[in-house]
C-alpha cells in the first residue's frame, strides 16, 4: 500500500465518497432486504391510507355530471337571484344527468348539504327534457323549491371538486356557499357536561364531537385503568424467579394470542345482565333479581372489555423495564436508609418511566382507533368514532365524510404523539 | 459499653437458600472498631452471601448477628444505618451525583443546608467537587466508583460494607482505587468489610482477612501472617503463587516432621497441620523462599533440580525447574546484579530452609 491511499485525497476522490463507494454494496444489500416489505405496506398500507385521505378533500361528483352548472354556480355571487342562464344550464345537465341515470348521484350529493332536496332533483329530472325557455318559470312550475336560493347555495358547495367541507363537517361545520363556515344546526347538537365534580362544564356538541371526545375518554380511562392493572402485574413477573415468572407469562399471553371478537364475546357472556357476574352478585345477595346490573351495551361494557383486551399491550413493555432494572438499585437505597415505599417511590418507580411511557403510549393509540369491541358491547353510549367512521363506510356511503373523519382521528393521534414527545420524550419510549 | 466489644459479630450463622445445601456454615466472626475486615474466597464460597446477612438483605437460616451488641436479625435493612457499595455501583441513573449523595441524608430529615453542606463536602473527599450536577451515565467508571464510596459514607455509617467495589474497573485503575479506599477508610477510622475474590486486593487493603472456602472461614489472620504462615492447603494455595509437595510424614518431632516424597526423597519441614507419623500431607513452600546453588551446609533441604522454562518478568525471573518428581516446581530468581545466571536445561543444586516450608494438610 502506498502512502498516497492513506490521504484524504485519492486521485482527486474524497474520503468521503470513497466511504459512499464502499458502503454502497452493503447499503444495497440492505435495501434489497426489506424491499419486499417496503412494497406490500406501499401497495396495502400507504397507497389506500392516502387514497382514502384524498377522499377527504376531492368530490367531483357534482361538476362531473352537472358540468354547465357547475360552471354557472362558479361565476355567481351566492347573493344575487338566480338568472335565467342559470336555470337554462341546470336544465340542460338535468336532462344529461336524468340520460346517463346519473340523477342519483348529484340528488344524494347537494341533499348533503341541504336535507330534503332529493326528491326536487329526481322530479325535476323526469319532466326536465320537456321544459321549454324561460326556463326559470318553468323550472319554478315543476318545484317550487327552485325559487329559493337556499338550494342553489347548496348546489354551489357540492359543485367545488376541492373542499375542506368534509372535513369541516367531520368537526361539526358546515360550508357556506361563499366558502366561510357555520356551526351545526343547533336541532343536531347536545349540551354535554364535561369533567369531574366542581370542574365540570357543560358544552354545546355536535355529534362528532362528542365522538372524538368520548373516544378521547374512553382511550384514556382505559390507559389508566391498564396502568393500574398491569403495574402490579408485571413488578410481580419482573420480581418472581424465572420459572415461575414464566408460568404467568403465558397466562399474559393466551389471552393475547386469543381472537379479538372471542374475547369480546366472552365478556357479553360474563356480563350480560342474565350473564355470570350478575348472576353471582344475585347469589351473593348484593343485588336482587331485578335490580341486576347493567354492565354491558354501555360506557362501562366498553372499558372492562377494552381494558381486559388491551392488558398485554400495557404489562409486555412494563415487564421487560423492569426486568432490566437491577435488584442492587432498591438495595442501595434500602441501605442508605430508605423504607419500602421510598426506595419504590423514589428510585425504582422513576426507572420503570420508560415502560410506562410505552405501554400507556401503546394501549392508548391502539383503543384510540379501537372498533370491534365497541361495536360488540358499547351499545349507544359506548360507541366510538371508529365505529362512526364504520357507519359511513357501509351504511350511509358517505365515503368523503369518512375519510374526513379518520383525517381528523389521524391528526389528533399524530398531535399527541407530538405532544407526548414534548413531554416524556419519545427517547424515553423503551418497547422492549 | 466498652470500645474493645466488637461492633460486628456473627454467632454460628448458617445459610441456605433451598433448605438442602448449606452455602454458609457455622460462621463466626468478630469485627474490631476501625477495623478493615476482607472476606476473600473464590466465587460462590459464600462471603457475598455473609455480607448480605450482615447488611439485611438476607435473612440467617440459623444463628445471630449483632451489631453494637444488638441483634439485628429482624432489624429491617434501612434501621441499620449500615453503608454499603455495591458491585456495579447502583448509582440512581436518574438522579445527579449530588442528589445520589444527598438521598440518604434526605430520608433522614436532614435539613437543605446541612445536606448541602455534606454532599459538598464528601465530593471534595472523593475529589470530584466539580461534578454533583452531572449524572452517573456521564463519569468513567473510576469516577462512579466514587461516587458509590461518597454515597455510602455521607451519613456517617460506623460500618461501610463494599461488595467487590472494584471488580469492573482495569487494572489501573483498580489499584489506584485501593490505595484511595485505603486512605479515606484510614482517614475516618470508619468500619469497613469487604468482599473481594481478589488476593492481592486483599492483601493490599486489609487489616485482617478472612479466607472463605465452601462456606468455611479457613484462615482469619493480617495479610502478612496469611501469606507466611498459611494454615492448611487451601489458604496456601489461594494467597499468593505456591509450591505443593506431596507426601508421608515419616517423623515427627518439636513441631518439625520429615516428610518422605513420592519420589523417595526426605524433605525437613515445620509441622503445622500434621499430627502423627504415616499421615499423608501437602507440603507449601514459596517460590521467592527457594535458593539456587545455596552455600553448601547453611541449609537443610538441598536437591538437585533441572531448568525446564525460563521467564523474564523484569523484576524477577521466573524458573520452572524438575524437582522431586514434579516438573510443575516454580523458583523465583530477583533479578538482582549477582544473581545466579541460570540457562534452560542446566542442573542445579537447589535449597530452603525448613522454616519456610509448612506441612499442612493433605
Amino acid at each position: 500500500m502506498t502512502t498516497a491511499e492513506t490521504n484524504i485525497e485519492y486521485e482527486g476522490e474524497s474520503l468521503k465518497k470513497r466511504l459512499d463507494k464502499a458502503m454502497f454494496a452493503s447499503r444495497r444489500r440492505a435495501f434489497l432486504l426489506v424491499l419486499p416489505l417496503l412494497l406490500f405496506v406501499l401497495v396495502t398500507f400507504v397507497a389506500p391510507v392516502l387514497y382514502f385521505l384524498f377522499q377527504g378533500f376531492y368530490d367531483p361528483t357534482f361538476s362531473r355530471i352537472m358540468p354547465q352548472t357547475s360552471a354557472q354556480l362558479a361565476e355567481w355571487d351566492t347573493v344575487s337571484e338566480p338568472d335565467e342562464a342559470m336555470y337554462a344550464a341546470l336544465v340542460a345537465d338535468l336532462v344529461d344527468a336524468r340520460k346517463a341515470k346519473t340523477i342519483g348521484k348529484v340528488a344524494t350529493r347537494v341533499n348533503r348539504e341541504k336535507a330534503g332536496t332529493r326528491s326536487v332533483f329526481t322530479s325535476s329530472a323526469r319532466k326536465a327534457a320537456k321544459l321549454e325557455a324561460p326556463f326559470k318559470e318553468a323550472l319554478i312550475d315543476v318545484k317550487k323549491e327552485w325559487a329559493d336560493p337556499a338550494i342553489w347555495e347548496a348546489m354551489k358547495t357540492a359543485s367545488n371538486t376541492w373542499t375542506l367541507g368534509y372535513y369541516a363537517n367531520a368537526l361539526d361545520y358546515r360550508q357556506n356557499a361563499d366558502g366561510s363556515y357555520r356551526r351545526q344546526d343547533a336541532s343536531r347538537r347536545v349540551d354535554t357536561e364535561v369533567g369531574f365534580g366542581d370542574w365540570s362544564f357543560t358544552v354545546n356538541l355536535g355529534i362528532h364531537q362528542l365522538l372524538f371526545l368520548r373516544t378521547l375518554q374512553i382511550s384514556l380511562m382505559v390507559t389508566v385503568f391498564c396502568l393500574l392493572l398491569g403495574y402490579p402485574i408485571a413488578y410481580l413477573l419482573a420480581t418472581l424467579p424465572l420459572r415461575t415468572s414464566n408460568l404467568l407469562m403465558i397466562l399474559v399471553l393466551l389471552p393475547f394470542w386469543t381472537s379479538i371478537l372471542v374475547r369480546t364475546t366472552s365478556w357479553i357472556a360474563m356480563l350480560q345482565s342474565q350473564g355470570v357476574v350478575n348472576d353471582l352478585l344475585v347469589f351473593f345477595g348484593v343485588t336482587n333479581d331485578d335490580g341486576r346490573f347493567s354492565l354491558i351495551y354501555n360506557k362501562l361494557g366498553t372499558l372492562i372489555a377494552m381494558t381486559h383486551i388491551l392488558l398485554p399491550f400495557m404489562v409486555l413493555p412494563l415487564f421487560s423495564v423492569m426486568k432490566g432494572i437491577p435488584p442492587s438499585y432498591v438495595r442501595a437505597a434500602k441501605s442508605l436508609g430508605a423504607t419500602n415505599w421510598t426506595a419504590f417511590w423514589r428510585v425504582y418507580a422513576p426507572q420503570t418511566i420508560p415502560g410506562i411511557g410505552a405501554g400507556a403510549i401503546l394501549v392508548f393509540i391502539v383503543a384510540i382507533g379501537y372498533y370491534i369491541t365497541p361495536a360488540l358491547v358499547g351499545g349507544q353510549d359506548g360507541q366510538m368514532i371508529s365505529n362512526f367512521i364504520d357507519f359511513h363506510m357501509r351504511k350511509s356511503l358517505n365515503w368523503n365524510l369518512a375519510a374526513g373523519l379518520g383525517g381528523v382521528l389521524l391528526v389528533i393521534v399524530m398531535f399527541l404523539y407530538w405532544l407526548y414527545d414534548r413531554i416524556v420524550g419519545i427517547d424515553n419510549m423503551k418497547m422492549g | 459499653m466498652s470500645a474493645s466489644t466488637p461492633l460486628v459479630r456473627f454467632e454460628n450463622v448458617q445459610k441456605s437458600y433451598d433448605g438442602e445445601v448449606l452455602v454458609v456454615k457455622d460462621f463466626n466472626l468478630d469485627v474490631e472498631r476501625g477495623e478493615f475486615l476482607t472476606m476473600l474466597g473464590p466465587s460462590g464460597s459464600g462471603k457475598t452471601t455473609c455480607l448480605m446477612m450482615l447488611a439485611g438483605f438476607e435473612p440467617a437460616t440459623h444463628g445471630e448477628i449483632y451489631l453494637d451488641n444488638q441483634p439485628i436479625n429482624n432489624v429491617p435493612p434501612h434501621k441499620r444505618g449500615i453503608g454499603m457499595v455495591f458491585q456495579n455501583y447502583a448509582l440512581f441513573p436518574h438522579m445527579t451525583v449530588a442528589e445520589n449523595l444527598a438521598f440518604p441524608l434526605e430520608v433522614r430529615r436532614m435539613s437543605r443546608s446541612d445536606r448541602e453542606a455534606r454532599v459538598n463536602r464528601a465530593l471534595d473527599m472523593v475529589q470530584l467537587g466539580e461534578f454533583g450536577a452531572r449524572r452517573p451515565a456521564q463519569l468513567s467508571g473510576g469516577q462512579q466508583q466514587r461516587v458509590a464510596v461518597a454515597r455510602a459514607l455521607v451519613f456517617d455509617p460506623e460500618l461501610v460494607l463494599m461488595d467487590e467495589p472494584l471488580g469492573a474497573l482495569d487494572k489501573n485503575l483498580r489499584e489506584q482505587m485501593q490505595y484511595e479506599i485505603k486512605h479515606i477508610h484510614e482517614n475516618l477510622g470508619v468500619t469497613v468489610v469487604y468482599v473481594t475474590h481478589d488476593q492481592s486486593e486483599a492483601l493490599t487493603m486489609s487489616n485482617r482477612i478472612a479466607v472463605f472456602n465452601d462456606g468455611v472461614v479457613q484462615q482469619l489472620a493480617a495479610p502478612d501472617v496469611l501469606y507466611e504462615k498459611p494454615e492448611n492447603a487451601f489458604v496456601a494455595q489461594f494467597i499468593g503463587e505456591n509450591n505443593k509437595l506431596r507426601g508421608d510424614v515419616t517423623a515427627l518431632e518439636d513441631g518439625r516432621c520429615v516428610v518422605s516424597t513420592a519420589s523417595g526423597h526426605q524433605v525437613q519441614a515445620i509441622a503445622v497441620n500434621v499430627s502423627q507419623v504415616g499421615q499423608p500431607t501437602t507440603l507449601s513452600l514459596r517460590p521467592e523462599r527457594v535458593l539456587i546453588a545455596p552455600q553448601p551446609g547453611s541449609i537443610d533441604n538441598e536437591f538437585e533440580a533441572t531448568v525446564l522454562e525460563l521467564i523474564y518478568l523484569g523484576d524477577h525471573i521466573r524458573a520452572r525447574v524438575a524437582l522431586l518428581g514434579r516438573e510443575d516446581f516454580i523458583i523465583k530468581v530477583p533479578n538482582s546484579a549477582d544473581h545466579v545466571a541460570i540457562r534452560k536445561g542446566d542442573t542445579v543444586i537447589v535449597g530452603w530452609q525448613s522454616d519456610d516450608c509448612r506441612a499442612l494438610d493433605a
